[in-house]
């Protein structure tokens, strides 16, 4: 049976070329990056080749580029690292209700030692509204985090405009951009953020291997204390293989960027189309205008998102789900929540996000095998019995 | 992640559909926690002749249904009663632990059902109706240990992974008894009573 990997919100491939560049530093050059000598100065450069890398990506400089070991620790040291770095101007955050749970969980344990915080609701797009947070921007607020794309249901944020509201206050102003960096143009200096993170194993980078920009002259306090590495901002041995990988995949995504949307975009756009077409209520959750080049997310009415995972599965296909079955804590995706959806259709959850590469007719192959799996699960679902029998009368 | 059995029974379930006349009609579960189910019985001679279901659900809910619905089938309305939520999980060779709570209610299902049946039989009940189930499914947080979700009757414990827990006075947030501070706001816990 042909596999299609239809996923990619959860992993992408290492490309050849990366795992390349990453090979040496796995056997000969095991240098530690601080070391004075030969070995030390080969992982040195190679870290700092890699800084340039990842800042090109995204229009930083080297400088402002500190690695950690996946997305959500970057997170972590913009949400806490800058609040703590805040806290003497006051201890007031304002993030979207959409965030990923890195974000609201880091909020969440700020909030037990003293901080306030507000989450700013979205549209029935997800879409968060500049001017609903400049109404949230009081004079006690010192951080404002809003994601550059949800991951969940695909939608662009305003975050230039939202950066623009904070800047205009003298508020910092973080972006989660995991979910959006390698595969849409960004730039921190046009976008003005103060703060950023994203992780290579969404572009084609290894696992264990992410970055936080954060703007020169913004004060940040380290998570991990520790040596002097990343400039004192985080300790510990960096990780020198996993960051050349990361730096390799970035400049293959600063030159690959445009090709790979537009070799994506229409079979995203056929998924959208088409997949309400062949199967009877479903919705086509987030932005169709606002939205990932990868990212196709629905919700299938009457029946839950786990069953869907693994007929999908049977037949060769991989895709993701955030209904409450889905995840270990059995709760459903506050994404779907927030954007004004009911219990039972969040549970409908639908994720296809491609990876490059996939062929239109691995679109279309599941085109067809999907719409008999809806049929079979919708055929044992009281809900579905429900409708009809409310339809009929 | 599941047993072959469970994976055989969400694939071809046995029993799936309505009993448009039947003689009892129960449902437990809601969308909020992500299963529903309703099953459907047919009395001949104190027993149940047929046994059919329907289920909203991940795949272990659906693998629930159709095991109780075979183990079911054929026993006496009593025998039928004596089917628990526990011996459905281990006929299936096991659940995911996390799926026990949520997913495991095949058995309560259709003991609302034979419910629903004694109450018609002794006229309490009309005919089409049904009994329904309660489930609750407040949100009752999850394990800060493994990220099971916790009971609404009872957080003391964590049915997935078994430590004790309590619920910090200082926070509201729920962490191991016995420790010396909260997990979340490191504020000092009470000492055991």
């Amino acid at each position: 049976m042909d596999r299609i990997y239809l996923d990619r919100i959860a992993a992408t491939p290492v490309r050849p070329e990366v795992f390349e560049a990453m090979r040496p530093f796995l056997t000969d050059a095991f240098g530690n990056p601080q070391s004075l000598h030969a070995w030390g100065r080969r992982a040195q450069e190679a870290v700092e080749g890699a800084r340039a890398e990842t800042a090109a990506l995204i229009g930083a400089e080297s400088a402002e580029i500190y690695f950690t070991a996946s997305g959500s620790e970057a997170n972590n040291l913009a949400i806490k690292g800058l609040a703590a770095g805040q806290q003497a101007r006051g201890r007031r955050l304002v993030v979207s209700a959409i965030e990923h749970t890195s974000v609201l969980n880091s909020v969440k344990a700020l909030e037990r030692s003293g901080f306030s915080a507000v989450l700013v609701p979205v549209d029935g797009q997800g879409r968060v509204d500049p001017a609903a947070v400049e109404r949230e921007l009081t004079g006690d607020t010192v951080l404002v985090s809003v994601m550059t794309a949800n991951n969940e249901i695909g939608t662009i944020e305003p975050v230039a405009e939202i950066a623009a509201v904070c800047r205009a206050r003298g508020i910092l102003f973080h972006t989660d951009a995991v979910a959006a960096a390698g595969s849409l143009p960004l730039d921190v200096r046009a976008l003005g953020v103060d703060a950023l993170s994203l992780a290579g194993d969404q572009f084609y980078g290894p696992k264990g291997a992410a970055a936080l920009y954060v703007r020169k002259g913004v004060r940040i306090l380290p998570l991990v204390d520790g040596g002097i590495q990343e400039g004192g901002r985080r300790g510990g041995t960096e990780n020198v293989a996993g960051i050349v990988g990361l730096g390799r995949a970035a400049a293959l995504a600063r030159t690959e960027m445009a090709a790979r949307a537009a070799a994506l975009v229409p079979l995203r756009d056929r998924l959208l189309d088409e997949l309400p077409r062949r199967v009877e209520h479903v919705r086509v959750t987030g932005s169709r205008t606002d939205r990932l080049p990868h990212h196709a997310s629905f919700c299938v009415e009457f029946v839950e998102g786990e069953g869907m995972l693994l007929f999908l599965d049977m037949k060769g296909f991989a895709a993701s789900s955030g209904s409450a079955c889905t995840s270990k804590s059995l709760k459903a995706s506050h994404v779907l929540l927030a954007m004004g959806l009911d219990h039972a259709t969040a549970q409908g959850s639908l994720i296809f996000s491609l990876i490059d590469g996939t062929e239109a007719a691995a679109v279309e192959a599941l085109l067809e095998a999907f719409p008999p799996i809806v049929e079979r699960l919708r055929a044992m679902s009281p809900l579905y019995t429900d409708f009809l029998m409310h339809r009929g009368s | 992640m599941y047993s072959d059995k469970v994976m055989d029974h969400f694939a071809n379930p046995r029993n799936v559909g309505t009993i448009p006349d039947a003689d009892g009609v129960g449902q437990v579960g809601n969308p909020v926690c992500g299963d529903m189910m309703t099953f459907y019985i047919k009395v001949k001679d104190d027993r149940l002749a047929d046994v059919k279901f329907q289920t909203f659900g991940c795949g272990a809910a659906i693998a629930v249904s159709s095991m109780v619905s075979e183990m079911a089938k054929g026993k006496t309305v009593d025998q039928a009663l004596a089917i628990t939520n526990e011996s459905v999980a281990e006929e299936l060779g096991g659940l995911p632990k996390n799926k026990m709570h949520c997913s495991n209610l095949g058995a309560d299902a259709l003991h609302e059902a034979i419910r629903n049946y004694r109450d018609r039989q002794a006229g309490r009940a009309p005919a089409g109706s049904a009994s329904a189930g309660g489930h609750d499914h407040d949100d009752a947080g999850s394990c800060p240990y493994c990220d099971s979700a916790l009971e609404t009757e009872d957080r003391s414990v964590c049915k997935a992974c078994r430590i004790e827990l309590e619920e910090c006075p200082a926070c509201g947030g729920i962490t191991k008894k016995g420790d010396a501070t909260c997990l979340h706001c490191g504020r000092p816990l009470p000492g055991k009573a």
